[in-house]
């Protein structure tokens, strides 16, 4: 495997017909799109529930998660292991997959870690204050031409495209 | 057919989230240095594909609407929030920008190999954490600025919906065209070999 070289990406238009049409579908089965953050919102409420009960029970952001059952037992918890075996399917059978840790040449794996994690914590307040992310508003506000997917977007690309001029050697 | 079936059962959630996780495997979208490469107009691929999946989506609910077999107003339409919504999609902009990442497209990044993802993900639990810390705190900037339940860019300015429709397939158009161009002067879009070295 090793020695076999990755097949390139598919052409962005031909990808975003076919991730159309898997929107698209999520919403005729369930009358809702596709999302992602929502996963993690609950990992934090089951994990929360699992080492600070008392804290997390008084929360007043995360209480309502807990008041109905199991807080992974919900669709997108599904959804997420789909997206799993969908991008190992997609790598796997294209000489993608590939264990590392992908930076920048002029940036160190340490730095590249603390980024992570600081881009993560970023993104991680970011997405339960707008109540969703890029795939659960954005992509998927937009295919109802919601005005909030649209706020969202704008503030999404203008953010990246202003902080970008800082740390795009980073990932040169 | 009566669409939306209103019915979020395994099946139908695992085989949507299995293709959108393709398609976003397949177009680069799992790699770090192609989702910033957008930011730094290198690459385009981000908005290409986001918005081509949002015409099509669009155009097929809104079809499939007109000819009476799906109930439009079923569908879950986001409210606006304004502020929060502003500043939670700028928080993820420098999130990606800092991280590479995003809630999705950082599983799909996990599961092509990239260990850096999971860090982000560890950040992401922790910044939920911290959020939902300062909740009671923050609830002046959650709740200001809310819109009309459900509003659509139609709803919002008396215009008909395909006119829409026409206005995001022409920005579509604009970005693909746009990009073609950026892409040339910077070096050329991101490929898959240039990531395995």
């Amino acid at each position: 495997m090793k020695d076999r070289q990755p097949q390139d990406f598919w052409p962005p238009l031909a990808a975003g017909i076919g991730l159309g049409l898997a929107l698209m579908g999520m919403f005729l089965f369930t009358g809702h799109g596709l999302g992602a953050n929502g996963f993690f919102t609950r990992v934090v409420v089951w994990l929360g529930e699992i080492t600070i009960p008392a804290w997390t029970g008084a929360n007043s952001y995360l209480n309502p998660y807990l008041t109905k059952g199991h807080p992974l037992n919900e669709w997108i918890s599904w959804e997420i292991i789909g997206v799993a075996m969908g991008a190992l399917v997609g790598s796997l059978t294209a000489q993608r997959f590939q264990f590392k840790i992908e930076r920048g040449s002029r940036i160190g794996i340490k730095a590249r870690l603390v980024l992570a994690l600081g881009g993560g914590v970023l993104t991680g307040f970011g997405a339960p204050l707008a109540r969703g992310c890029t795939s659960g508003l954005g992509l998927s506000g937009g295919a109802t031409l919601a005005v909030a997917a649209f706020v969202f977007l704008i503030a999404f690309f203008a953010a990246g495209l202003l902080l970008s001029a800082l740390t795009r050697r980073l990932w040169q | 057919m009566n669409f939306p079936i209103e019915n979020s059962g395994i099946l139908a959630v695992l085989v949507a989230g299995f293709f959108f996780g393709y398609f976003l495997e397949v177009s680069g979208l799992g790699s770090p240095r192609k989702l910033t490469a957008q930011f730094t107009l290198r690459d385009w691929s981000v908005f290409k594909v986001m918005f081509t999946a949002i015409v099509v989506a669009a155009a097929g609910l809104w079809l499939l609407g007109v000819i009476g077999v799906l109930r439009f107003d079923a569908l879950k339409i986001q409210t606006t929030f304004f502020w929060a919504m502003a500043m939670g999609g700028a928080l993820l902009g420098a999130g990606m920008a800092l991280g590479g990442y995003c809630p999705g497209t950082s599983v799909v990044g996990l599961f092509t190999g990239r260990l850096d993802a999971l860090i982000f993900v560890l950040g992401m639990l922790i910044g939920t954490t911290l959020f939902a810390a300062n909740f009671d705190a923050l609830q002046g900037l959650y709740m200001a600025a809310p819109g009309p339940k459900g509003q659509t860019l139609a709803a919002l300015t008396g215009l008909p919906y395909w006119l829409f429709l026409l206005l995001l397939t022409a920005l579509a158009v604009a970005g693909f065209r746009l990009g073609a161009r950026f892409e040339s002067h910077r070096g050329g879009v991101v490929n898959a070999r240039e990531l395995s070295e």
